[in-house]
């Protein structure tokens, strides 16, 4: 987004976001109403079973928050590059006629990094469990 | 878009290409090559190209802006990018073997330093604050993890994460700052954000100085003045020696180049209102580096509160506010890389097998039992306190030199009186080379890298004070008034 300072008056006003404000607080009133209807409408007849955290039906056998193996944290590490990898992939090849031959090397040079880091990865041993 | 107009554009950033090849060079060849001085031999000669790199586009283009003048090439980037060159290579050369002692002997080490480096290139010549939060970003991640590198040591890994959690923090100071100027300005361009502060007619505005007090702020941290300078002793104590060597100069000239390009060049027209927070900050900094360095007993801890001092006094030519002093404080950069680099390598040897020397005490009678690298500190020292035949008195003599000149006399006083504060300091550690008795037999670690660093380290510091005139006349000009 890129304003011109040419014509620019002597107060800025970023008018040009006033679309966002209003996008906010529709997000907001449609977020809000949608629970506050709920809480006015439904009935409230609350029991132990109804209670219960939601897990596929099965009864709960004890508490979520234990301690995980480190090993999880590389996964979702590794899984965050290469999923960004695949989201920039995307507009990518909606443009990719208008980008021509240059878009192309560009995301070449993109996805050949991420690969030298794959291999990296790969060799370092941090795909083995154990 | 202009394919040929682009092609262009990569000419001018050949150097800093090259070294990320090179970077992601090491990567792999780490995973083959076990011999860790291959890598560093490899990395080292990586950084030559780029440098001959950088000195072919400096006699053969003039000044000029690429990228839609998002990426400038001039004289002020080519003379801090010569810094971080020198500094990247002695950083290799006093690290080889220090780091096998440490048990922390990896190849990403080198790639990693290769990185940081280029981050501080693009910091140097970015003309826009996008690029230049793009630099930072890249310098920091890649020292938040070289100050963590010794994995088993506790230290080590309270270093990292302090400097992480506070890099952090002050990088969102730094994008507060920058979206601050942004909305009021409607352009991160460095160049046109000062012609719409003129067009505007804002300069006077609240608003436009509280976003300067950010991006000072966060330069701040990245150079770590008084009251940002919480993580450095921290951060400095443990990280492994050579990468403190390495922080103490290259993130704080690349944090020095760009707080000198973004006030010169961006807020050039409000030099009243950034020296209002730069002098108290410059007098802080000064004071809480030279009066807390008294007390320490560790020479890590020591050398990390003479660098904040340092920072204060490297400031004195910001606040000066004439490319003379922005001169002053790059010469006095260049200088403090030298004697700086050269103190840690001394401090480097002590480190052996089973034994930290770390502590001043450990330097009892050193004079005795190993005179040259006694004489070596000896002239680092008396250069990090600004005594005459070494370069340090030619830092300091020109920083004070602008200041005075820019009418800024007691500045002047106040910093001549905290270096000669920081003299008790410096001059304790040569007290104890050669007037104690040792307590114990200290053997040194010597290796052939460790001996070329301190020659160059040593001569240059020498050369440069005795004939300033060939590093006067190079930082003169490559900044012109």
């Amino acid at each position: 987004m890129c304003i011109k300072n040419s014509n620019m008056s002597e107060t800025f006003v970023p008018s040009d976001y006033f679309p966002v404000v209003i996008f906010f607080i529709f997000a907001l009133l449609i977020g809000f109403g949608t629970l506050l209807l709920g809480v006015v409408l439904r009935p409230k007849r609350p029991y132990t079973q109804k209670l219960y955290p939601y897990e596929s039906g099965n009864p709960p056998v004890g508490e979520p928050r234990y301690k995980f193996s480190v090993k999880f944290y590389i996964i979702a590490m590794l899984f965050v590059v290469f999923d960004v990898e695949a989201v920039f992939l995307y507009p990518w090849a909606v443009a990719y006629n208008k980008l021509g031959i240059f878009g192309f090397a560009e995301m070449m040079l993109f996805v050949f990094i991420l690969l030298i880091g794959y291999i990296y990865v790969w060799k370092k041993g941090a795909f083995d469990w154990e | 878009m202009n394919t040929a107009n682009y092609l262009v554009d990569i000419t001018m950033i050949m150097p800093e290409l090259t070294l990320i090849c090179v970077a992601l060079i090491l990567l792999l060849l780490d995973l083959v090559v076990k011999n860790k001085e291959v890598l560093a031999a490899v990395g080292i000669a990586g950084t030559l190209v780029a440098l001959y790199g950088t000195y072919k586009l400096f006699v053969f283009h003039a000044p000029q802006s690429v990228f839609a003048d998002m990426f400038v090439l001039d004289g002020y980037s080519n003379f801090f990018k010569l810094i971080f060159y020198l500094n990247i290579i002695l950083t290799i050369l006093i690290s080889l073997k220090y780091m096998t002692i440490e048990k922390a002997s990896f190849g990403e080490y080198y790639s990693l330093l290769i990185f940081a480096t280029t981050g501080m290139m693009i910091m140097a010549s970015a003309a826009d604050l996008i690029v230049l939060y793009l630099g930072l970003e890249l310098m920091a991640l890649s020292t938040y993890i070289l100050a963590g590198l010794m994995r088993k040591q506790l230290r080590s890994n309270e270093a990292a994460l302090k400097y992480f959690f506070l890099g952090a923090f002050s990088s969102a100071i730094l994008l507060y700052g920058i979206s601050m100027t942004y909305g009021l300005t409607g352009t991160t361009n460095l160049r046109e954000i000062a012609a719409a502060l003129q067009t505007l007619n804002i300069m006077e505005s609240p608003a436009v100085f509280l976003g300067l007090i950010f991006l000072i702020v966060a330069f701040g941290f990245k150079v770590a003045l008084a009251p940002f300078h919480m993580w450095a002793p921290d951060v400095y104590e443990g990280a492994p020696t050579s990468i403190t060597a390495f922080m103490s100069v290259g993130p704080k000239a690349a944090g020095f180049a760009v707080m000198g390009r973004v006030l010169f060049e961006a807020f050039g027209g409000m030099q009243m209102q950034w020296n209002s927070i730069l002098i108290p900050l410059a007098v802080i900094t000064m004071a809480v580096g030279s009066i807390i360095a008294l007390a320490q007993t560790n020479i890590k801890r020591m050398l990390a509160y003479s660098s904040i001092a340092h920072a204060g006094y490297m400031l004195l030519g910001i606040i000066a506010g004439t490319p003379e002093g922005l001169a002053s404080t790059a010469n006095y950069l260049m200088i403090y890389m030298f004697m700086n680099i050269g103190a840690f390598a001394i401090v480097i040897m002590l480190r052996r097998e089973g034994f930290q020397g770390e502590n001043l005490d450990d330097y009892m009678g050193l004079a005795k039992s190993h005179p040259l690298a006694s004489a070596l500190m000896l002239i680092f020292m008396f250069s990090l306190t600004g005594i005459p035949p070494t370069a340090g008195f030619i830092g300091k003599f020109y920083v004070f030199m602008e200041v005075i000149r820019s009418g800024y006399t007691y500045l002047a006083i106040i910093a001549v009186i905290f270096s000669v504060i920081s003299a008790f300091f410096y001059l304790r550690v040569v007290m104890y080379m050669y007037m104690k008795d040792p307590k114990e037999d200290v053997t040194l670690t010597t290796s052939s890298t460790l001996s070329i660093a301190l020659a160059i380290t040593a001569i240059m510091v020498l050369i440069l004070g005795i004939f300033p005139s060939f590093l006067l006349n190079l930082v003169r000009s490559s900044i012109p008034g």
